[in-house]
């Protein structure tokens, strides 16, 4: 059971979030000129990474703020938490 | 009776007698004794039957790895529990308990026809003998195994005990209270730290708390005086909470553990009323210190399973805590220094032993004392086999070849009562590795040991391999001090004495002159499974250790392997001719322990179980005798019986009342979210299918919510109230689901957006009214309200004031009448609702349920999302082309409605279906198939809703069917169990297609 650091209201437990799969996914601006391939590719494509991946958090029963984290998932250890907007930390690429 | 309590001990209260039963016979026991120690001091060694050979089996430990001496407890139908572990059980007055393993008694022999068969029921037994005839598993193989297995009885009443739950916080955890464990805990809370220090037995102390070995010293005291001073010592610290009698059941990462505190299995029934029985404590530690000990190792060789062979270690314990000797000649057969120390324990009290020792020789100071005592050992032999049905009366020994392969020279007989057996120690890693450490083998005395990897946990004391006391407390202390960051002096001067063990030899499977496959030799004890199984796997070509451990079930019985697993690890790497280290472990999954579903369920149990939501309304449904169906936390009314009527006749009259006069249905359900902001008819022309932009301030809007891949997700009216303010609803069910996907895409794609949601789902209150006759009584609540067409059309919304409450109306219609809907503010609801019963009095105004909502909608074909959709559903399967914009740039899902998936024609759409006989009515998620002679029959589809009409007098339905849109007219066969029923292919509105009532 993580504790996750929410960027608006501090470090709460796991249960008071949702998670939102993998983050940095940006909705195509013209989904309309977009090929099968190329929307399949939006629509259904995720990494599930094992190391470090950057996800989406939703602090549901606090804040219902949506931010980012960085979590290791061979560990489960969560290096970073930042807002939504921000650019991932570098040191993590 | 025989007496086999040989001693006081300060553990065990001879003044308090307890009486128990076991097996329906009653015993005496003390306070203070396990049901074990009771049992034996008894002299009853024989408590269970074997899994799959029946063979008599007898108490083999002292603690949680217990194999054998599995209970039932209790035999009333609310309270009688399984699988409870004689060895852990705390005696008290009245318990009553029986074997659990023995259908029909623990002395009658049925199944031991199993053992004579034996070479039938090899590994893989289950999967190779029970596979066929399949006819034979449900009514055949199962019972008999069931019944024969004694798997133990399941309570079948609700459990009538309290449990609790409980939430802490903690700087440190320290997992279990023995020498090392209380070492932590002290200098963690003499450091200021607020720690935490659990034990699952019922004191402090661990296995040195009855050491009573000269070769052991602290500060010239027995090492078990010196612990009890440093009990009293930590009781003492106000920094330090100490919980007895809790066991941890799981770790979970960042350091979030669960632990089960028993507070009453151990006092009799009469005290444990009105108790909480167990606390399931959540502790959130900062640091863990894991200082869970260590279990005795078995030895595998031919019959090592009879009644009256123990671990050595737990006869010592019997003795020396609970004052019980296991026998009155006994053998000790061990690898190891261990075994010495029970060995002069008896001696001192006068019990005859002997040891049979696999070294070759060895020299510690354990050793020597034993020697000088004039105690027999037999260096470098080995266990061939033991004799004694119901329990142990002799065994031989040989002595062992230079390589220990095999065994040479003469057989020697050697009569006993009981055979303590050590096959070293195994540390219990399982706290580490479900924290998700990793492990180490160390090959010297093949141990797998904590590896570590984090700054928030540690391994101390036997878990982490420290055998030998000087060892686990100078070690304990450097690491406390380091992990923790502080500069502890307290053991400084800590002079400790101890026995050194010099000499190892380990032999996973003991040599024999008899060939293996004519051997008993068990590993798994619960589950009966030997190491002739293990090998037969491993010939059969199995070779990782968790498909192993599967094909043979070792390890997976309730006891989870603790005294198996390293023997089939073992086993393997020598047959396979690997290093045991390379194989790797099976996974430890928690708990540790079984625990009870009460203790994890808590106080959520009955009304608590599950949030209920009730409407404002609630009291007057109850009163007028509504009968609910719960829509996800809703409580809804689902029909009114009036007079006795079935659910059917209820349906039918309201059905028929709402579109003959009028109708009144609860609303207050329906997900309600307010929209404002400059962007508010730019975000809904994004969420929705249609276009939104010109619907004019006071007008109502259909609209179809998708996800992104195209499919239907909800739907519902959204009113324009102002410029920038709206009002959407939503599906009672979807409504926390909707708002959360909308929140998702204002805050993550479309940040620049000026809108606010706020859910008001709980704010409004509504009422329904339906029906010809529907404009006539909200004449009478709202006379100032012009409720003329041209003032307030269909899809059209006006507020007024019912007496000075203000109330929002929006004539919009689910049922195809003539129908408003009336919002109040909820602390007005019932006075609402009682108002339009009132008014609607002389109009036969009847209240209706969501079954009659269903009904009259399906009438006119509207869907229900989540019914007649599964998520699998556009808007073009739906028929439903026309909301769908093709002006609008994008929408969610828009993209995915042409992608070559969602184009397909032959997708299943949804149309109506009439049945040829009016009176049939379908079953709701009956399969649709045109064709009943070709096998395999082709599924076409199912039904989704379907009810009989009264407004129509017959039977309509709404189904799925492949291809459905260009099958209007076609004849199709719904197979029912035993007929088939003729159907046709309709339109999906049954009733007033040109929409004449919504006006009438
Ligand atoms: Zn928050």
């Amino acid at each position: 059971m993580f504790l996750i650091n929410c960027p608006f209201c501090g470090e709460r437990d796991q249960s008071e979030f949702s998670s939102g799969g993998e983050a940095h996914i940006v909705r195509p601006k013209q989904p309309t000129e977009l090929s099968d391939d190329e929307w399949a590719e939006y629509l259904f494509m995720r990494k599930n990474i094992k190391g470090i991946q950057f996800e989406r958090w939703n602090h549901v029963h606090g804040c219902r703020k949506w931010f980012n984290v960085v979590r290791d998932t061979s560990n489960d250890k969560i290096l970073s938490v930042y807002k939504m907007g921000e650019k991932p930390p570098v040191n993590y690429k | 009776m025989p007496n086999y309590r040989i001693h006081k001990t300060e553990y065990i209260d001879e003044t308090k007698r307890v009486s128990f039963k076991y097996d329906g016979k009653t015993y005496f026991g003390y306070e203070g004794d396990t049901l074990a120690s009771a049992l034996l001091a008894n002299g009853i060694h024989l408590v269970g039957r074997s899994f799959k050979y029946h063979r008599p089996r007898g108490i083999v430990s002292c603690g949680a790895e217990e194999p054998n001496a599995i209970c039932q407890i209790g035999s009333k139908k609310d309270l009688t529990e399984p699988n409870a572990r004689a060895t852990e059980l705390e005696l008290y007055e009245g318990l009553e308990a029986s074997s659990q393993n023995c259908w029909p008694n623990v002395k009658f022999d049925i199944g031991g026809i199993n053992n004579f068969i034996s070479p039938l029921i090899p590994a893989g037994f289950y999967y190779k003998t029970f596979m066929w005839p399949k006819s034979f598993w449900k009514k055949v193989y199962e019972p008999l195994i069931r019944l024969s297995a004694g798997l133990g009885k399941s309570p079948t009443e609700p459990d009538p005990d309290i449990y609790d739950h409980k939430y802490v916080h903690y700087d440190v955890l320290v997992i279990g209270g023995g020498v090392s464990g209380i070492i932590a805990a002290k200098m963690a809370a003499k450091n200021n730290l607020k720690t935490l220090l659990v034990d699952d037995k019922k004191i402090l102390g661990g296995s040195t708390i009855y050491q009573n070995n000269e070769s052991f010293k602290i500060d010239d005291k027995l090492s078990s005086e010196w612990l009890k001073n440093e009990i009293q010592e930590i009781k003492k610290l106000s920094n330090l909470t100490i919980k007895t009698r809790t066991s941890i059941a799981a770790y979970h990462g960042y350091n979030f553990l669960l632990a089960k505190e028993n507070l009453t299995d151990h006092l009799p029934e009469e005290k444990k009323k009105n108790k909480i029985r167990q606390r399931l404590w959540k502790i959130r530690a900062k640091k863990v210190v894991i200082a869970t000990g260590s279990i005795e190792r078995p030895l595998v060789f031919n019959n090592n399973d009879r009644p009256g062979i123990l671990l050595s270690n737990s006869i010592n314990k019997y003795l020396d805590y609970y004052g019980v000797t296991c026998g009155e000649n006994i053998i000790l057969f061990t690898n190891n220094d261990s075994a010495y120390e029970t060995s002069i324990s008896l001696h001192k009290k006068g019990i005859k032993n002997i040891i049979v020792d696999l070294r070759k020789s060895a020299s510690s100071e354990l050793i020597k004392q034993a020697e000088s005592l004039g105690i027999k050992i037999y260096f470098n032999h080995v266990v061939t086999n033991t004799f004694g049905y119901r329990k142990i009366n002799s065994l031989e020994i040989m002595k062992l070849s230079e390589d220990g392969n095999t065994t040479v020279g003469n057989k020697i007989r050697l009569s006993c009562d009981c055979l303590g057996m050590s096959g070293g120690w195994t540390p219990m890693v399982h706290m580490h590795t479900q924290s998700g450490g990793k492990l180490d083998f160390r090959d010297e005395d093949q141990v797998f040991l904590p590896k570590e990897n984090s700054e928030d946990q540690i391994s101390v004391g036997s878990c982490n391999g420290d055998f030998d006391l000087e060892n686990i407390i100078d070690k304990t202390v450097n690491k406390i001090n380091k992990f923790l960051d502080i500069d502890n002096q307290d053991y400084q001067e800590t002079n400790i004495i101890c026995s050194k063990e010099n000499d190892k030899r380990n032999i996973w499977l003991l040599p024999n002159k008899i060939p293996l496959g004519k051997t008993k030799c068990f590993i798994d004890f619960q589950n009966d499974s030997t190491a002739k199984d293990i090998k037969l796997a491993l010939k059969e070509g199995f070779r990782s250790i968790e498909h192993v451990k599967r094909y043979t079930t070792t390890g997976m019985a309730t006891d989870q392997g603790k005294l198996s697993n390293m023997h089939a690890l073992g086993i393997i790497a020598d047959t396979a001719g690997v290093k045991m280290g390379t194989l790797g472990t099976t996974t430890f999954r928690p708990p540790f322990t079984p625990l009870t579903f009460g203790t994890l369920v808590g106080r959520n149990v009955g009304k608590f179980f599950e949030v209920v939501r009730k409407t404002s309304m609630h009291e007057w449904h109850v009163e007028n005798n509504a009968e609910f169906e719960n829509v996800s936390q809703w409580k809804r009314p689902w029909y009114y019986a009036k007079n006795g009527e079935n659910m059917h006749d209820a349906v039918q009259r309201e059905s028929k009342a709402a579109r003959d006069s009028a109708g009144i249905l609860d609303a207050s359900t329906l997900g309600k979210i307010d929209i404002q902001g400059t962007d508010a008819s730019e975000f809904l022309n994004r969420v929705y299918t249609n276009a939104w932009s010109k619907l004019a301030i006071g007008k109502c809007r259909y609209g179809l919510m998708l996800n992104e891949d195209g499919m239907v997700y909800d739907d519902g009216v959204t009113t324009r109230i102002s410029e920038n303010h709206y009002l959407m609803t939503t599906t009672t069910g979807g409504a926390a689901n909707v708002l959360s996907k909308l929140e998702d895409y204002l805050q993550t794609e479309w940040p620049e957006l000026d809108v606010y949601l706020t859910s008001v789902t709980d704010h409004y209150s509504t009422a329904s009214i339906c029906g010809p006759n529907s404009k006539k009584i909200l004449n009478k609540l709202f006379p100032n309200l012009d409720l003329s067409d041209e003032n307030f059309p269909h899809m059209s919304f006006k507020e007024d004031k019912l007496e000075n409450i203000n109330c929002r109306i929006m004539r919009i219609s689910f049922t195809g009448e003539l129908s408003y809907e009336i919002n109040i503010e909820s602390k007005y609801g019932n006075s609402l609702w009682k108002m339009c019963i009132e008014a609607g009095k002389e109009f036969n105004l009847t209240p209706y349920g969501t079954e009659t909502m269903h009904l009259l909608r399906a009438e006119k074909g509207f869907i229900i999302v989540g019914q007649d959709t599964d998520g699998t559903m556009t808007p073009s399967d739906l028929q439903m082309d026309w909301i769908v914009s093709k002006k609008k740039y994008d929408f969610i899902g828009k993209r995915s409605l042409y992608r070559s998936d969602t184009i397909r024609e032959d997708r299943k759409q949804l149309v109506g279906l009439l049945t040829d006989d009016p009176k049939e009515i379908l079953e709701e998620g009956a399969q649709i198939v045109s064709d009943i002679k070709s096998k395999p029959i082709d599924m076409l589809g199912h039904v989704t809703s379907s009810y009989f009409s009264p407004n129509l007098n017959k039977s309509i339905a709404l189904a799925v069917v492949r291809s459905g849109k260009t099958m209007k007219g076609q004849k199709l066969i719904i197979p029912m169990e035993n007929k088939n029923i003729n159907v046709t292919v309709s339109d999906t509105i049954f009733l007033d297609k040109e929409n004449k009532r919504l006006n009438a």
